[in-house]
């Protein structure tokens, strides 16, 4: 048994208390022999530290494309001669994709909009989106919306979301690399500032950007100090017409390292599979995963791709004796 | 283009009818179209939880 696994099973598992920095590139470096036993070990500390339920959640568009931002694996930012067009979801549409989702199992529903912040015209969406939601389906409503004012975090909980995501993407080192048209800092001031309302902190990334392993045990050291509610980890699905559109997926060995690293690093988090799985996973790597750390999952389609069939993911669970976490347990 | 092509539509090329380009067709099953297969017309496309729609100006909607 390697000694970083060792370790991991006294700290982490034992102590409730995750890798850090180091244990983490331990963990993303050790051999393929060895990755059973990391996978066995990041299920166990899930199972210790969270305990066996999955959480699951759907995504919709809000509004779709037309991003002045440059995120180099984004399909909906303006600046790429990307095929992904404009639009808008009406507050009809968006209530029906909520109880689409709820009809799943699910308990999260988050809407989300490709801006850089929300102006006037998508926050009045959101509030009327949101109670329109909330007066006739029975689910937790999330959102992710880009870079906040206090203002409009404080209008956010005042509608009733409950929890915020903002992804960092990727570490602070390798962010510029990944985006230039704002920083890793001005992402981080809005994590601070959900944080402080109140709301879930929902924070994660995309793995495959082109980081290196060193800068992939920094990025879950950095989610580790900002201890999100929830890790959302996405695998780059190249995109055509973006910068990283000629990007190789990550090898599936090395994704289900990643989970078992982050798992180790943040015992009590829930880590969701986010976009990106199916090409990177597989069928087959989607059970490894929920059997080495992962405990939520986003069911159906993204937000400009398509997921595997919520069936084939519920359907999985039901195999692997996961119970779908009720709503009463969210609340 | 001749009148036995139609267009990709996912990469909007041109594509002889009944066929489709390999790489694409494969990607196609976990992206909705972007190009109206008839006019190569970039689609406005929205994509659900369950399903997608893609709507042209000229040929209007489909779903799936």
């Amino acid at each position: 048994m390697p000694e970083i696994l060792d370790q991991a099973r006294t700290q982490v598992l034992g102590d409730g208390v995750g890798l850090d920095e180091a244990g983490v590139l331990a963990v993303l470096n050790l051999p393929d022999e060895h990755l059973p036993a990391a996978l066995q070990l990041a299920h166990d500390v899930r199972m210790r530290w969270c305990g066996p339920e999955v959480e699951v959640e759907g995504i919709v568009s809000l509004k779709t494309g037309g991003c002045p931002e440059d995120c180099h694996f984004c399909s909906q930012s303006g600046l790429f001669t990307s095929p992904v067009r404009s639009v808008w979801l009406d507050i009809p549409s968006l209530v029906e994709a909520a109880k689409q989702t709820a009809k799943t199992g699910a308990t999260e529903f988050c809407i989300v909009a490709a801006v850089r912040g929300p102006d006037d015209r998508l926050m009045k969406q959101m509030r009327e989106g949101v109670a329109a939601i909330k007066a006739e389906v029975d689910i937790q409503v999330a959102a992710s919306l880009g870079m906040l004012s206090q203002e409009q975090v404080d209008d956010l909980v005042d509608m009733g979301v409950h929890r915020y995501n903002h992804n960092l993407e990727t570490c602070r080192s390798y962010f510029p690399n990944v985006v230039t048209t704002h920083s890793w800092e001005e992402r981080w001031e809005t994590l601070r500032m959900v944080r402080d309302s109140g709301m879930e902190v929902c924070c994660g990334g995309i793995l495959g950007l082109g980081e290196t392993v060193e800068q992939r045990a920094e990025f879950a050291a950095q989610l580790a100090e900002l201890n999100p509610h929830e890790v959302p980890l996405n695998f780059l699905n190249p995109r055509p017409g973006t910068p990283l559109g000629d990007r190789p997926v990550v090898e599936g060995k090395d994704a289900l390292r990643a989970i078992a690293a982050f798992r180790l690093a943040m015992p009590r988090t829930i880590l969701r599979y986010a976009g990106g799985r199916e090409i990177t996973l597989g069928d087959l790597g989607t059970r490894d995963g929920l059997l080495g750390g992962i405990n939520a999952v986003i069911v159906g389609n993204y937000l400009t791709t398509l997921g595997r069939p919520a069936t084939a993911d519920l359907d999985l669970l039901d195999e692997l004796k996961m119970p779908v976490k009720a709503l009463s347990a969210t609340l | 283009m001749t009148t036995t092509e139609l267009w990709c539509d996912r990469c909007g090329d041109p594509v002889p009818a009944g066929t489709a380009h390999p790489g694409c067709a494969s990607a196609r099953a976990l992206e909705p179209p972007r190009y109206c297969h008839h006019c190569r017309r970039r689609m406005k496309v929205q994509v659900l939880p369950v399903g997608w729609s893609a709507v042209c100006v000229e040929h209007g909607e489909i779903r799936g």
